[in-house]
């Protein structure tokens, strides 16, 4: 219990801000809470916000790593539409659904690797070299599919998107159990240590014979890999590979999600737990302003206006107030202490 | 006083008792400095000597913490830069610091262009920065972009600005690092131009050659303290360098029985080991539980050697042998594979993870060679890191804090430790006692010469002769990035060392 005792004051305050906002939402509609089962499956607005938040909650992930090594990758979203478009391309031309998953995901494998190498072999800037990928992305899934939406009718991969599994929407199993692997992967192996090193101080790990290289390499895969996972799960959800929408905008969503699970653009010491929380908050602000019924002109305004609050709340100033309001009291403490 | 002929009406800038203290080290201890009416005056010293601290200190980019600064006969306290220049204390560069994107005159007033009804005019300013550069006998277009000008030029605009500013004290920090002789002519005359206008002119550099050309005066720090202050004239390159690097020539003791080690098998042979334009190629044979110390003045290629050796860089020529076999150290990786290791000098660059732990700082290296596969179980990190932060007595709170908040002397004790909980054959330490305090320092050398005595090899780079002469079996002395001397045994004594680095010639027992 003691070991795990910091990572749940790392989490605290995310999860403190998921809880005010389930809470604030829920004040005004009681319904919000409300769970049924039918059919062997949860029904309910909370199971819709780890449903719908699927696609960033994966993107997340891979962007934890990212910018842990003091990278960000912008592609992802392009790397959705173009995954989702072969997915859709594969399995209208009949192949079968392990090939079409296969192939998927083998794209979004090599378009990381193309990342990968850009950023650890030729030194570009991050920023810059998934930009390229970022802007060409698109165009690549518009052509696989044509210019048109892709649509199919393959039960099993529609499966994907909205079927479901112990009672759970299949996206939720998804990026529960991919979030839950990759943590693992990390944590029981000293990859993690290693990343955070890198990003901290990159010539300090190559001088201490840490394989840099490889590992920048390797954090780009990953995202790859996020990226057609969900790109896949978005495509099976509407049961077509919409090239020109699929994914837009969510690199940015997904950044977010890191960021206000209090990870550090300057990489370094990352959660994925923390980045995950972090997607659960932005989709229930989403959620949220969708029930309220505001005109969605105003949605962007009060989802950013929710998430200067948070990161106000996160960043170094009022941390900092909070840390000499913290330190007072405990000089005081040990004051007493010594007084007795 | 030796070098101390000014009466008080020739002096414009007197610093004394300057004292800057940083966490963990005193980077300068009641440091005097006096600069005259119309005179160059060199600033020398090795890294972390305190020059750039003591300028910083003048010019207000740090405030001292102790001692009187004295400027044309009133106490001054510059709280920054800024009010320094107001005051009449302007200083440029090595880097340039202006803005290359502007034109010259635009660079020569920035932030004071002449104005007409509220408007730069552009005019007035242009004529006035020709005006201005005349006085330098500079005939440029001062329309034209300050990028399309060369360094040497941009250099001279750069001086032309602070004097135009300041106008009394003018301190220029390495500003021949980036131009070709002829350039450092066209400096070296603007500068003689300023000095006959009674500007005091501080000036900081690593070439020994400019010092003597065009400098009155030198005063010399080490560890913060100073030396001392002489006229160039008489004070002969010999005695410059043993100022710098090591005691007064012909006081060292060596005692340590240090024979036996030259009669062992070779267990690292460098063959025609060299990298174009880092350093010239050269042979090295270490033993087993030897100390090679490597000797030289700043920008010689002390830290290169080490780079290479290492792995760091790529060697272009050569071989490398370890007990007759060959093998192939391109990486730092394929080199800590082969049992070596590497204290690097700039430790907040290149050693710490700032923002990891104690502990995993300790367990990096370790934890690279095993792969990632294979986790050093967190009690077994735990216990490493116990295990050294009590045998090199590494003072902090606990294991868990971030390495960054530890003193210079405790990081350089947890890098070391990182390399040691490798198990190194081979280790090399660039500048290992480098700005730590005195404690610390002694500490240090006491685990190198243990080290050496449980059949550790290592290569010490350090600009302290005396610390140098005290543990090496055999130093090797680096000049303009070459190889020129080794000294062996009984000829390994400061002064040795320092006649070779003067002199360059080839002597000592060669084998």
């Amino acid at each position: 219990m003691n070991a795990l005792k910091p990572h749940l004051i790392r989490l605290a305050p995310q999860f403190a801000v998921l809880v005010a906002v389930v809470l604030l939402i829920s004040l005004a509609f009681p319904d919000f809470l409300k769970l049924q089962i039918q059919n062997g499956r949860v029904y309910g607005s909370l199971v819709d916000v780890l449903n719908r938040g699927a696609p960033v909650a994966l993107l997340a992930i891979g962007m934890t790593i990212v910018i842990a090594t003091r990278g960000i990758d912008l592609s992802v979203g392009a790397v959705m539409a173009i995954c989702g478009a072969v997915a859709a391309a594969s399995i209208t031309s009949g192949h079968s659904l392990v090939y079409t998953l296969a192939l998927a995901l083998a794209v979004g494998l090599l378009c990381g690797l193309w990342n990968g190498i850009l950023v650890a072999v030729l030194d570009i800037q991050p920023i810059i070299a998934t930009l390229v990928l970022m802007v060409a992305g698109r165009g690549i899934a518009q052509l696989i599919t044509e210019g048109a939406i892709l649509t199919f009718n393959d039960p099993g991969l529609i499966f994907i998107g909205s079927g479901s599994f112990l009672g759970l929407p299949m996206p939720v199993v998804i990026w529960l159990v991919f979030g839950i692997a990759v943590t693992l992967l990390v944590r029981r192996t000293a990859l993690g240590m290693l990343i955070e090193a890198l990003g901290i101080n990159r010539r300090a790990s190559t001088l201490s014979g840490v394989s840099t290289g490889v590992l920048l390499v390797a954090a780009y895969v990953l995202s790859g890999l996020c990226a057609a996972i969900a790109g896949i799960i978005a495509a099976a959800d509407i049961k077509g590979a919409d090239a020109n929408n699929a994914g837009l905008w969510l690199e940015l969503d997904a950044i977010l999600a890191v960021v206000v699970g209090g990870n550090s653009l300057l990489g370094g010491r990352f959660s994925i737990a923390a980045a995950l929380l972090g997607a659960l908050i932005i989709q229930s602000i989403n959620t949220g302003i969708l029930l309220s019924g505001f005109p969605p002109e105003f949605n962007l305004i009060i989802k950013a206006a929710i998430i200067v609050l948070i990161l106000v709340i996160q960043s170094p100033r009022i941390r900092d107030l909070a840390a000499l309001f913290g330190r007072s009291e405990s000089a005081e403490a040990t004051v007493k202490q010594e007084a007795k | 006083m030796p070098g101390n002929i000014l009466g008080s009406e020739d002096i414009i800038l007197s610093a004394t008792g300057i004292d800057k203290v940083f966490p963990g080290a005193k980077a300068l201890n009641k440091v005097n400095f006096q600069l005259g009416r119309g005179e160059v005056h060199a600033l020398l010293g090795e890294n972390g000597a305190g020059k750039s601290t003591l300028v910083k200190c003048i010019t207000g980019a740090y405030r001292r913490d102790g001692g009187r600064l004295v400027l044309d006969g009133v106490d001054i306290d510059p709280r920054d830069t800024f009010e320094a220049q107001r005051l009449g204390i302007g200083t440029v560069y090595q880097e340039v610091n202006l803005l290359p994107n502007l034109t010259v005159a635009e660079n020569l007033f920035l932030g004071r262009q002449p104005r007409r009804f509220g408007l730069v005019d552009a005019r007035a300013m242009n004529r006035r920065a020709e005006t201005l550069l005349a006085g330098y006998d500079l005939d440029i277009d001062v329309k034209a972009e300050l990028s399309s000008c060369s360094v040497a030029v941009q250099q001279v605009v750069a001086i032309a600005r602070a004097v135009d500013l300041s106008g009394k004290v003018l301190i220029l920090d390495e500003p021949t690092a980036s131009l070709d002789a002829h350039e450092v002519e066209m400096l070296f005359a603007v500068v003689r131009r300023l000095k006959t206008q009674g500007l005091g002119i501080v000036f900081i550099t690593h070439f020994l050659e400019q010092v003597y050309a065009i400098c009155d005066r030198i005063t010399v720090l080490r560890n913060g303290q100073l030396v001392g202050t002489r006229e160039a004239a008489a004070l002969p390159r010999r005695e410059l360098i043993a100022m710098m690097l090591g005691r007064e020539l012909g006081d060292e003791i060596k005692t340590v029985a240090k024979a036996e080690t030259e009669e062992g098998p070779v267990r690292y042979r460098f063959s025609g080991y060299g990298r174009r334009g880092h350093i010239a190629p050269f042979d090295l044979e270490v033993r087993k539980g030897e100390v090679v110390g490597i000797a030289g003045l700043l920008g010689s290629g002390r830290t290169e050697t080490a780079e290479i050796l290492f792995g760091a860089e790529k060697a272009d020529s050569g071989s490398a042998e370890i007990e007759g076999k060959p093998v192939e150290l391109t990486s730092p990786r394929a080199a800590i594979r082969h049992r070596l290791g590497f204290c690097p000098e700039d430790r907040k660059v290149d050693g710490i993870v700032g923002d990891l732990s104690v502990r995993e700082n300790i367990a990096l290296a370790l934890q690279a060679r095993r792969g990632w596969a294979r986790p050093i179980p967190r009690a077994e990190q735990e216990r490493l890191a116990d295990q050294y932060i009590k045998a090199l007595d590494i003072r902090t709170t606990d294991r868990e804090k971030p390495i960054r908040l530890l003193s210079g002397g405790n990081q350089q004790k947890a890098i070391l430790a990182r390399w040691l909980a490798t198990n190194p054959e081979f280790l090399i330490l660039d500048e290992p006692t480098r700005g730590i305090d005195v404690g610390a320092h002694a500490e240090i050398i006491r685990l190198i010469e243990n080290l050496c005595e449980q059949g550790m090899s290592l290569i010490v780079i350090s600009s302290e002769l005396d610390e140098l002469v005290a543990y090496s079996h055999r130093v090797i002395v680096l000049r303009d990035r070459t190889h020129v001397s080794e000294l062996v045994g009984e000829a390994v004594t400061t002064a040795h060392i320092v006649e070779a680095i003067a002199a360059g010639e080839k002597q000592g027992a060669s084998r």
